[in-house]
């Protein structure tokens, strides 16, 4: 969807911000805000463009920067690191050949860390785009990347 | 009273029940699905989705899949539970595609439950009746615990045995309603689900008699109240994870569909709620509140009752009542449970607070983390809207109320109060300096409630059920249970919730089962980054808002991470401070470099570069941090550092003089290394070593290159000759 098309779901005031980038970024293939995105946002609610960037770039799901086509969020917090979270963030990298914050050549996935997801009950644990993977392994990793390429 | 509220409520009931019965009809057999983000990152999609093609092949009207929100039994999902009419319920744990086969043919077609894949390996004993006893343990009543010893005694000398009935001690807390509360013993039977209450021998005669030896309940001796706890008990009674706890705040999650209003309505739900509309006295529910002693669960701890009070003696206008589900806590995550295995109850515990403070609209505010969450909201606030029960004019009360959901976007900070208004404003989640509290200038400045999931899940039990009951639960200052999520080395990570004042013993030991793999427990973490540890030989402390601080800790959201021999406390409380470093908003000074400061000291120590006087830094850091922070965030950031120092100095000690890491976890500080003499060359370890880095032929010593090690401690684990040396 557009981002006029988006925009034009909501009123024009500016507590409506959040959800609008949020819209405007799932709706991006690249998953993240361009700078014409945080214009158009700006303009549409009569915000100053720097009150706008100040807010997307303050909360972490947002990106100002373009990501792929699937993004991987290890959870780094302590449950997940008490059983085991470093062997799995070794592992993804190993398998993606990328590290942290960085996407891989094809554009397919992004690694990004995050803080607890909330399900520590099944920790160590990992959200791809809003699916959660819990009690994992590192020899179920690859097995995991793979499914995800294979539905592409 | 106004009775035309009642009435509307009422047929709104009826209604619900037809829809309901129309889906699960009578004598159908049900198989039940967890459906939360936990059991579906353990499989509970797949399987689900495997039921369905069973049931459709099988072409049977009467098997019905029922979708149910998450038990809290985190370690074991996938969790189905098969409800055969005239049977006891048979839960099965981490079932596979394979098991979803072999249950649906043997146990849903056939009727022969699969023995080695029930939950906890529970109802093997195939006995005809089973007694669930309470203890009394809860509310001190000891007569309940004398009558549990004369059943057994007497069960025994008529030589009644274990092919007719066992008898288990559970804790039911919640059991004992009605007029004679706290009188006698309570248990309830099963298959039957009849909840008996006896006060003499005579009266355990009769039951043995009539009841056991010759299947005729006793309807004398039989409570006709349906306790709160009941429906949990009928489903999961039998499991020791369940049957000590008091599911009051959970009491339907795991037993209704969360999609269904009409199953929320047959639970009793919305029943508190016409009722408060037809009393239609604010002042009345805000004192029924203050009298139960509930506390926020969200962490503060501040009675409900007075917030409220004091948002609604403020002039009138605009007023908000606002849902703080922004749980961001690592290791809590009662409130995604609660949100997505039973909305409706939150739901209504917001109504009863916008009619108590006279608010009209309502907010609620959840991370973006969680969207099964919202998902559930969403639909639990159309259910509403469609029903009248939100909206214009609720149930012809003249009251009207609307709720709507606001997303976090991925920021801790935004679960402080000041800041989650900044946060549904628009605008960077930054806190404030208070006062003025958010009750007297909160949303756009008109006063504004902030509570917590769990405040409000309990406000409709709490004016069902009364004030007294609620408070007697408690402890003296506190009254109800508390949500505790278990997560770490425990071997049933989950949800609890028990009486607050129950050990921690009991809490993790006994429902938690101790810590995997026979590993001594060594502490456990309460209040996430906000709290602080508590060593293993303080097990035996009620957990109570106060005695926690007293610990030097705090309740917090209710999380428990626990840890055992292998884990370092200098390690952990590292990556709390982590947490706080990468969380704090940036806005002052203390925070921000204070928390970056200190954990820089921190990773300098765990890698064996820590400084004499590190120690002392960190405690003066952390105490300025604590003094002049402006929120909550930075306040309590150096609590986890603080705590440990506190009663694990020697480690950190260790760390830096003898450049040893006691409990062999700080990467830096240990080495791996092969005895030669033990090692029969099986290659296991180098076959999992993920850095390629040791060397040695088949059935010949192995050897370590360590410059290459990245000491990840896998080998360690696998040898199973014990050959791989750690120090
Ligand atoms: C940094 C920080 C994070 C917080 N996060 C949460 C949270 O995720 N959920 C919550 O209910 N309270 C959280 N709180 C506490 C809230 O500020 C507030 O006290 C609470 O929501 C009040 O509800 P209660 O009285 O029902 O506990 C947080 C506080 C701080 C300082
Ligand atoms: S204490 Fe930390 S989180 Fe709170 S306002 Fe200051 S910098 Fe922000
Ligand atoms: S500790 Fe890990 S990296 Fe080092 S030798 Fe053992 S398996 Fe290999
Ligand atoms: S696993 Fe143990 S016994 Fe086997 S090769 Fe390695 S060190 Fe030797
Ligand atoms: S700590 Fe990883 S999900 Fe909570």
């Amino acid at each position: 969807m557009k981002p006029e098309k988006i925009l034009k779901r909501y009123g024009r005031s500016g507590d409506n911000l959040l959800a609008i980038l949020h819209d405007i970024q799932d709706a991006s293939p690249e998953h993240y805000l361009s700078d014409a995105d945080l214009r158009s946002a700006a303009d549409y609610l009569r915000l100053p463009y720097s009150f706008v960037h100040g807010v997307a770039s303050f909360y972490t799901m947002y990106s100002l920067k373009p990501r792929g086509r699937n993004l991987i969020r290890v959870c780094q917090s302590p449950p997940c690191h008490l059983l085991g979270s470093s062997t799995i963030s070794r592992e993804l990298i190993k398998v993606l050949g990328v590290g942290f914050g960085e996407t891989t050549a094809d554009r397919l996935f992004t690694l990004e860390m995050t803080s607890c997801l909330g399900v520590c009950g099944v920790a160590p644990a990992m959200m791809v785009n809003d699916r959660v993977y819990g009690n994992l392994t590192a020899e179920r990793i690859a097995g995991i990347i793979d499914d995800l390429r294979r539905a592409q | 009273m106004n009775k035309k509220i009642l009435k509307r409520f009422d047929s709104l009931r009826l209604e619900g029940e037809k829809a309901r019965s129309n889906v699960i009809r009578p004598g159908s057999t049900i198989i039940q699905v967890g459906s939360a983000t936990c059991e579906n990152a353990a499989g509970a999609r797949e399987i689900r989705e495997e039921f369905r093609k069973h049931i459709a092949s099988s072409g049977r009207a009467d098997i019905v899949l029922h979708d149910v929100g998450c038990t809290g039994r985190c370690s074991l999902e996938p969790i189905v539970g098969i409800l055969r009419p005239g049977e006891r319920p048979v839960k099965y744990q981490q079932v596979s595609r394979e098991g979803v086969h072999r249950i649906f043919t043997d146990h849903v077609l056939h009727g022969q439950p699969v023995a080695e894949l029930i939950l906890d390996g529970t109802q093997k004993s195939g006995s005809r009746y089973e007694i669930l006893f309470c203890r009394g343990e809860r509310c001190g009543n000891l007569a309940a615990r004398g009558l549990q010893a004369r059943l057994r005694e007497r069960l025994e000398q008529r030589g009644v045995g274990a092919d007719v009935v066992a008898v288990q001690g559970v804790n039911f807390a919640d059991m004992c309603v009605g007029e004679s509360k706290f009188q006698g013993g309570h248990f309830l039977v099963r298959p039957g689900n009849h909840l008996y209450r006896v006060a003499s021998d005579a009266d355990l005669e009769r039951f043995i008699d009539e009841h056991l030896l010759a299947d005729r309940p006793v309807q004398e001796l039989i409570v006709q109240e349906q306790p709160i706890g009941q429906n949990f008990f009928e489903l999961y009674g039998d499991i020791s994870f369940f049957n000590r706890q008091s599911r009051i705040a959970l009491r339907n999650s795991g037993i209704i569909d969360p999609t269904s209003l009409p199953e929320y309505l047959n639970a009793g739900g919305f029943h508190s709620l016409a009722r408060v509309l037809a009393a239609g006295d604010p002042d009345g529910v805000i004192a029924e509140l203050s009298a139960s002693k509930l506390r926020g669960r969200g962490g503060g701890g501040f009675p409900t009752g007075s917030k409220w009070q004091m948002a609604r003696k403020e002039p009138g206008g605009e007023k908000y009542i606002i849902c703080n589900a922004d749980e961001g806590d690592p290791g809590a995550f009662m409130d995604r449970s609660m949100l997505e295995g039973d909305p409706f109850s939150v739901v209504e515990g917001m109504i009863i607070g916008g009619f108590a403070i006279g608010a009209s609209r309502g907010f609620f505010y959840v991370r973006a983390e969680y969207p099964l969450a919202i998902e559930r909201i969403e639909n639990a606030l159309a259910a509403c809207r469609k029903h009248g029960l939100l909206g214009e004019d609720i149930l012809g009360s003249g009251f009207s109320f609307d709720l709507e959901i606001r997303l976090g976007a991925g920021a801790f900070v935004c679960g402080e109060e000041t800041a989650l208004i900044h946060s549904i404003e628009g605008e960077r989640g930054q806190p404030r300096i208070r006062p003025p509290y958010p009750s007297q200038s909160g949303l756009w400045g008109k006063p504004t409630v902030i509570n917590n999931v769990e405040t409000f899940a309990n406000v409709p039990v709490i004016l069902e059920h009364g004030a007294e009951w609620f408070r007697h639960i408690g402890s003296d200052k506190s009254g109800g249970t508390k949500v505790f999520a278990l997560a770490g080395k425990v071997n049933h990570t989950g949800l609890v919730e028990v009486p607050i004042g129950t050990t921690l013993r009991e809490i993790i030991m006994e429902i938690g089962g101790g810590c995997p793999k026979g590993k001594r427990f060594k502490a456990v973490q309460t209040g996430g980054p906000a709290g602080g540890c508590i060593p293993a030989t303080h097990a035996d402390l009620a957990v109570d808002y106060d005695t926690l601080t007293a610990m030097g800790t705090i309740m917090g959201s209710g999380g428990m991470i626990v840890m055992d021999e292998d884990d370092c406390m200098v390690d952990i409380a590292k990556f709390f401070m982590k947490f706080s470093a990468d969380e704090s908003c940036g806005k002052c000074t203390p925070c921000r470099e204070g928390s970056k400061r200190m954990l820089e000291i921190l990773e300098r120590i765990t890698a064996g570069e820590g400084r004499e006087d590190d120690i002392a830094k960190l405690e003066r850091l952390g105490l300025l941090m604590k003094r002049t922070s402006l929120c909550g965030l930075g306040r309590a950031a150096a609590n986890p550092v603080l705590s440990t120092l506190r009663h694990y100095r020697e480690e950190y000690a260790a760390h830096i003089t003898e450049h040893r890491c006691p409990a062999k976890r700080c990467a830096a500080l240990v080495r791996y290394s092969i005895l030669a003499d033990k090692c029969v060359g099986c290659t296991a370890c180098a076959r999992n070593c993920p850095a390629n880095c040791i060397a040695g032929a088949a059935k010949k010593p192995h050897a370590i290159d360590p410059e290459r090690c990245i000491k990840c401690g896998r080998c360690f684990r696998v040898c199973r000759f014990g050959a791989v040396e750690r120090n």
